[in-house]
């Protein structure tokens, strides 16, 4: 990936930790036709820790994710992601960026005129890679998800817990830096729910990817606070059971355009104020 | 239905036609940057041109029929059935031919763009695009823009071709008139700046068709219903701008010739 010329410099990168924080918001806000969105939220992602985002629906969940792909632009306040302010980069020079940014949507967002191989490669065939490499890392980014056997299928033909499984899989292709995941087990039942996780789980263990996650349930965010990925079995493992032991995961809550709480899962049980005793209870 | 003040109304129009603007503008330089889309472009060729054909054929032919019938009506009282093909070609090519053809496509295209753009709009196909480090506008905009312009003109000439035949059937077979005179007059009568009237008309038209088309669909906004609004909208703002900039552009092309 070529320099872009905005990244941030030498003398803001002494006030900005860019090696260990993957993400930095600074006092962000952000209307849509004059209602507040987000109002002044600032929170850090440290490289390789996962966050998950809760908060009731409209309270600017998803648009912190859109934020840091730059498909928004907010209306104040600064957004780093790898190094670069992307609130002052033009559309041109985030595609570069967002190579190393992974996203998977709500409703997985897959192009339904695509078969499962395009729609995973997608990002290789604009590329132009050569033919044997993309089939190579297709097989290999569905293999991680285990659905190759989908290979040639259409969305149309998959279930819910499938397609979003494809949408990870076309995210993890160009194994991302960042990885941020916008309600990935919205409307599936419990247990391709629990597969779903695990394979975030998995993204995070093995890859040690940064990770940005949007969720209403908030037993999806003490899973992953509570268990590791075992290589071995090719199954998540409780740690200890103790939610404060876990240092790669913590949680943030917005409430009413603003981020209320920010902490570890320890931190999550004990806090006292009594609209998120209630959020969470 | 919502009641927006006359400085809100006056306020989204003013951003609806920026970002057209905005939209045409950026289909027009990413002709000359990388990367091209030339298998997007020649698919959008085939659907929009190769399947244009027959309505547009079917168009043709009738249009040349109804102007034989109704023209000869007419001639026939002034005693000069045998200037029925010249009327016939200079309604043709200068105006009927371009106009019609343009009205048919947006009907079949404009709408079509707009509904499949506007569905990968509202299921966020088109932000994943972007997610994905692909520029929509240069995926999905410009191979749109560019194969409707070039299809246009070559739709137009078959328009016009047909129409002459269909002027030609009603003439030899109704009216009795001889098939040479007929072919004579329609080509004695169109001069130089007719064709090129004829032929700039299309490709401007093609420009309008798409970057309406896709400008619809590219701000879809409200689900199922919101696709259903942008269809009907494309295609109500495509013929009007049409048919507006026809006038502007016949009186344009009088001076200038």
């Amino acid at each position: 990936m070529p320099p872009l010329d905005n990244a941030i410099s030498p003398f803001d990168e002494e006030n900005l930790d860019t090696v260990h924080k993957a993400i930095i918001f600074e006092n962000v806000s952000i209307c849509f036709e004059e209602a507040p969105v987000l109002d002044g939220v600032s929170f850090e992602l440290r490289r390789g820790e996962t966050k998950i985002i809760l908060g009731v629906a409209g309270s600017g969940k998803s648009t912190i994710l859109k934020l840091c792909l730059g498909l928004l632009k907010p209306d104040s306040g600064k957004i780093y992601v790898l190094g670069h302010d992307i609130t002052t980069m033009t559309e041109e020079e985030l595609f570069d960026l967002r190579s190393k940014v992974g996203i998977v949507f709500q409703e997985s967002a897959l192009f339904d005129s695509l078969n499962v191989r395009d729609n995973v490669a997608f990002r290789l065939l604009e590329e132009h890679l050569p033919e044997a490499e993309v089939e190579k890392r297709v097989r290999e980014s569905l293999s991680f998800v285990e659905l190759e056997a989908a290979i040639d299928k259409f969305p149309a033909e998959l279930s819910g817990g499938m397609r979003r499984r494809v949408g990870i899989a076309r995210a993890i292709i160009t194994q991302p830096e960042v990885l941020l995941y916008d309600s990935p087990t919205g409307g599936l039942d419990p247990i391709t729910s629990t597969t779903i996780i695990e394979l975030i789980m998995k993204q995070r263990d093995v890859f040690k990817t940064s990770a940005l996650m949007v969720t209403h349930r908030l037993q999806d965010g003490f899973t992953l606070a509570t268990h590791y990925f075992d290589p071995a079995t090719k199954h998540m493992k409780p740690s200890d059971g103790k939610p404060s032991q876990d240092i790669r995961t913590s949680f943030m809550i917005l409430r009413e355009s603003k981020a209320v709480f920010e902490g570890s899962a320890h931190e999550l049980g004990q806090v006292q104020d009594p609209y998120i005793k209630e959020y969470i209870s | 239905m919502e009641l927006i003040s006359p400085f809100d109304f006056v306020k989204r129009s003013i951003l609806a036609v920026q970002e057209y603007t905005y939209l045409s503008l950026r289909s027009l330089t990413n002709v000359f940057r990388t990367p091209f889309y030339m298998a997007d472009t020649i698919q959008q060729a085939d659907l929009i041109g190769v399947g244009s054909l027959p309505i547009v054929v079917l168009t043709g032919m009738f249009t040349g029929i109804v102007l034989a019938l109704n023209t000869a009506k007419t001639l026939e009282s002034f005693g000069s059935l045998s200037m029925t093909g010249r009327l016939v070609s200079f309604s043709m090519v200068r105006e009927l031919g371009p106009v019609l053809t343009s009205l048919m496509v947006t009907g079949r295209n404009a709408s079509g763009m707009a509904s499949e753009l506007g569905s990968m709009k509202v299921t966020e196909q088109i932000d994943a695009m972007r997610a994905l480090g692909t520029d929509p506008y240069k995926k999905l905009v410009t191979p749109r823009v560019i194969s409707t312009v070039f299809m246009m003109f070559f739709l137009t000439i078959i328009s016009d071709l047909v129409g002459l035949i269909g002027g030609w059937i009603i003439s030899f077979f109704m009216l009795g008139l001889d098939s040479t005179q007929y072919w004579n007059s329609a080509y004695q009568i169109l001069h130089y700046s007719d064709v090129v009237t004829g032929l700039v008309k299309p490709v401007v038209f093609g420009f309008i068709i798409a970057t309406i088309g896709c400008y619809f669909g590219m701000t879809t906004k409200g689900g199922t219903q919101g696709v259903g609004r942008s269809t009907t909208e494309a295609v109500v703002w495509s013929s009007v701008l049409i048919l507006a900039v026809d006038a502007v552009l016949t009186q344009l092309l009088i001076v200038l010739s």
